[in-house]
């Protein structure tokens, strides 16, 4: 157990070192192992389940016009459960674009049902937050402009 | 040996003619978990107001939809939002007796789009959404009391048609009872559908004479453009009905050319009355219902509108009038009838052409009985009262004081096999069964009676429906169950129709409500003189905001709760201590709004009425009500 803990944060840390450089797989041995133990692909465990299925194409400048109007997205459909710098109903968004690959955080904003079900992350998460993230009727391109906008209050 | 005595016992209580097995029919009804059913089934809630929807073949209860009564389980007739579905011309009316719910049709086939049903008492019609199983509109139809032979609809629900059950003077006014020959007149009326939103609109009505109409159906195929209505009391008794209107031994079906009528309408035949009603509707974008009041409706004459209307003389009080698939027979159910009188639709055209007539009654011709009867089913059960079709050439007729159904063959007029029904079948229902392609696998017997049959619950027994298998020659019965309410009559359809059109939630960026509260951003308390409004949200899994201050004793505190939710199955609930009103339960993407008077000085907990996730519990609230004249500063967070 305690193992799998290590093993688990090594990934994570190897994930998050290497998760803005575009393109760029970090499919190490460890996460084939761990992605299959949770019957996962690689790149879902990755990048998490849903219709994002491949690595999306993100320039590394903020798209300042996506953002906005993926804030006010924000503003509408997730304030109610997510602030930028406090907990609240879910965790704090501030980082999560350090912590999370974009489309992992994109398939989680898409398919949070599943999500909780079976990535060993979002299922932690929800253990710790007792509440289940609903999917708040939002379409693939306002998911890339939520991410957009996270990404530029990136702290 | 107990239990050689038991089932001895037993098996000697239990009704003879049921002995059988039963495990196959138990397998038939069997739908397991996570499978669905095959059909819905909207049966009406009768005395209750409402209809209820449950599937077949398990006779499951799915929902009770809020029609015209009050429910407190929803908010609906109590919130301000669904306040004017209940207006009429009498006021606010909370109540209602619902009898016949119509699938809307096209081409004659019910198409899932919406399904209408009446009330007698204060007379109207509904219509409700199937995409949201929601009541969407409800009209109240003038110069109609006891709105009973309705709502039955035309093959591409060019028209809901609604018959009065009694008559009353037209207009209404104050006149002696007993002139009733002189000043009591029936009408028959056409709720024109707008073929894109559904909207109602009472097209015109037609003037007939004081008889007591009781049902309806419209024509199809050959027959489509013509609607058959059965009347009873046509002796025109005003007192002690049961013997002073049984004295004819024919009373008559009208059969209505409604195309002509629409022609006569055209050119001016018909005079305006002045009367009020109202026609009342949900606005789903608004999240909120309107009323508008009519002054007027167009009134046809038969008198001025030859060829408009014709009697067919039909034994004795008919009660039920159903028109098979192909449109050629209109079957008429006669409480007191020995037979089954069933006319022929060619018949009637050709008598009408050859003017075969027995006189007239202001200005309606009758038609000679055997010019137009296509053959009486003998022996067809006793009290025979309904009839639905399988599609296959056969007929059933619930006979209401023999419990029973009879299958008998169409054209040939034979009974080929019976069941009998626990007990005193009123309708029953085919999936389809009135329409032009009847699903005639099962038919639902619908029953008033139902002594012996369930463990007692009270004075008050349930109510019942049963389901029987037509799929082969013998009739088999599969399941009984207690039903909400009277099941007078009821719709089937596949559910597949249904499930694809499945509303799952209101879309927030849709939502139009002006009180709408967008965000949490958005929330706020505002006061208004004595009125006090709050903008809360809802969202798993709190309250925005959760404590109110500053509100007053006597302030009227209208809650407008926007349910911030985006995902199906996410209701959200709110209730109040000591609210003189109901809980709200608000669906994902919805507004609704409660009016709250405290009366008391004190803290008052509000909270979640509906478990909507692990910390439903934890949502919760305060509003804490001080004197008239306190200083406390109105706040919230
Ligand atoms: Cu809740």
């Amino acid at each position: 157990m305690k193992k799998t803990i290590v093993a688990f944060l090594t990934t994570v840390l190897i994930f998050t070192a290497c998760s803005s450089e575009e393109g760029d797989k970090p499919s190490g041995r460890a996460n084939e192992k761990l992605a299959a133990k949770f019957g996962l692909t690689v790149f879902e465990y990755e990048n998490g389940i849903g219709p994002i299925k491949e690595k999306l194409n993100i320039p590394a400048e903020i798209d300042q016009i996506m953002a906005q109007s993926g804030k006010e997205i924000f503003d509408a459909k997730c304030t109610q459960c997510h602030k930028i710098n406090e907990r609240y109903t879910g965790p704090a968004l501030g980082d999560v674009t350090k912590r999370r690959s974009p489309e992992y955080i994109m398939n989680m904003i898409l398919n949070p049902t599943e999500m909780t079900q079976k990535h060993p992350e979002a299922k932690k998460l929800l253990g710790l937050y007792a509440t289940q993230m609903t999917f708040q009727n939002v379409s693939k391109e306002d998911a890339r402009k939520i991410l957009e906008y996270l990404r530029s209050v990136s702290n | 040996m107990g239990v050689i005595i038991v089932s001895a016992a037993f098996s000697g209580c239990a009704p003879s003619n049921e002995e059988g097995d039963f495990s196959g029919a138990a397998s038939k009804v069997y739908v397991a978990p996570g499978k669905y059913d095959e059909f819905y089934a909207f049966m009406s809630g009768g005395f209750n107001g409402q209809l209820t929807v449950y599937g077949l073949p398990s006779g499951r209860l799915f929902k009770i939809i809020s029609v015209f009564s009050q429910n407190p389980e929803t908010g609906y007739g109590y919130s301000e939002e669904t306040k004017p579905m209940l207006m009429t011309s009498y006021g606010f009316v909370p109540w209602d007796d619902a009898h016949h719910p119509e699938l809307s049709q096209t081409d004659g086939v019910p198409d899932g789009r919406w399904i209408f049903i009446n009330a007698n008492n204060t007379t109207r019609v509904a219509r409700i959404d199937l995409s949201t199983f929601e009541t969407a509109e409800i009209i109240e139809i003038p110069n109609s009391a006891g709105n009973h032979g309705s709502p039955f609809v035309t093959e591409n629900t060019e028209y809901v048609i609604a018959s009065t059950r009694f008559s009353v003077p037209v207009p209404n006014r104050d006149v002696p009872i007993d002139s009733y020959k002189e000043n009591f007149k029936g009408t028959l009326s056409f709720i024109k559908v707008d073929p894109e939103k559904g909207n109602m609109e009472i097209a015109f009505q037609i003037l007939v004479p004081g008889f007591d109409y009781d049902l309806a159906h419209a024509g199809k195929g050959p027959s489509h453009g013509w609607a058959f209505f059965t009347s009873y009391n046509s002796e025109q008794a005003n007192t002690l009905l049961e013997i002073n209107a049984s004295q004819n031994d024919k009373d008559f079906i009208a059969a209505v050319n409604w195309k002509l009528a629409e022609k006569y309408l055209a050119e001016g035949k018909a005079k305006k009355i002045n009367t009020e009603y109202y026609r009342n509707y949900f606005d789903e974008d608004k999240q909120k219902a309107f009323s508008e009041k009519r002054s007027s409706v167009y009134v046809l004459n038969p008198k001025d509108c030859p060829g408009m209307i014709y009697y067919l003389p039909t034994p004795k009080s008919p009660h039920g009038v159903d028109v098979d698939p192909t449109g050629e027979y209109i079957v008429a159910g006669g409480k007191l009838a020995t037979v089954i009188p069933v006319h022929s639709f060619s018949k009637m055209l050709k008598a009408i052409e050859n003017k075969e007539f027995d006189g007239e009654i202001d200005g309606i011709p009758i038609l000679k009985y055997d010019a137009v009867i296509a053959g009486e089913v003998e022996n067809p059960g006793l009290g025979p009262l309904h009839t639905e079709f399988d599609g296959k050439g056969y007929a059933y007729t619930s006979a209401f004081i023999s419990s029973e159904i009879v299958k008998w063959k169409l054209g040939t007029w034979e009974v080929v096999d019976r069941i009998p029904t626990y007990y005193s079948i009123g309708h029953l229902m085919i999936p389809g069964g009135d329409s032009k392609k009847p699903w005639g696998k099962y038919v639902v017997a619908l029953n008033k009676i139902t002594k012996d049959r369930y463990l007692p619950t009270g004075p008050e027994l349930c109510q019942s429906a049963q389901l029987i298998d037509i799929s082969g020659d013998k009739m088999q019965l599969l399941l009984d169950f207690p039903t909400i309410g009277e099941p007078h009559y009821a719709q089937g359809i596949p559910a597949e129709i249904l499930m694809k059109r499945n509303k799952k939630f209101y879309e927030l960026e849709k939502n139009s409500h002006p009180d709408k509260t967008a965000s949490e951003k958005e929330t706020r308390v505002e006061r208004k003189g004595n009125e006090i409004h709050v903008y809360m949200t809802a969202t798993r899994t709190h309250f925005k905001p959760d404590n109110i201050e500053g509100v007053k004793v006597g302030d009227r505190v209208y809650f407008h709760i926007t349910n911030l939710e985006q995902d199906w199955d996410i209701p959200h609930g709110f209730a109040v201590k000591g609210l003189n009103n109901s809980e709200l339960l608000i669906m994902p993407g919805q507004t609704k709004t409660i009016e709250w008077v405290p009366q008391k000085e004190g803290i008052y907990p509000f909270y979640c009425t509906d478990f909507c996730s692990a910390l439903h519990q934890e949502m919760q609230g305060y509003v804490r009500v001080s004197s008239k004249n306190s200083n406390v500063e109105l706040s919230f967070n």
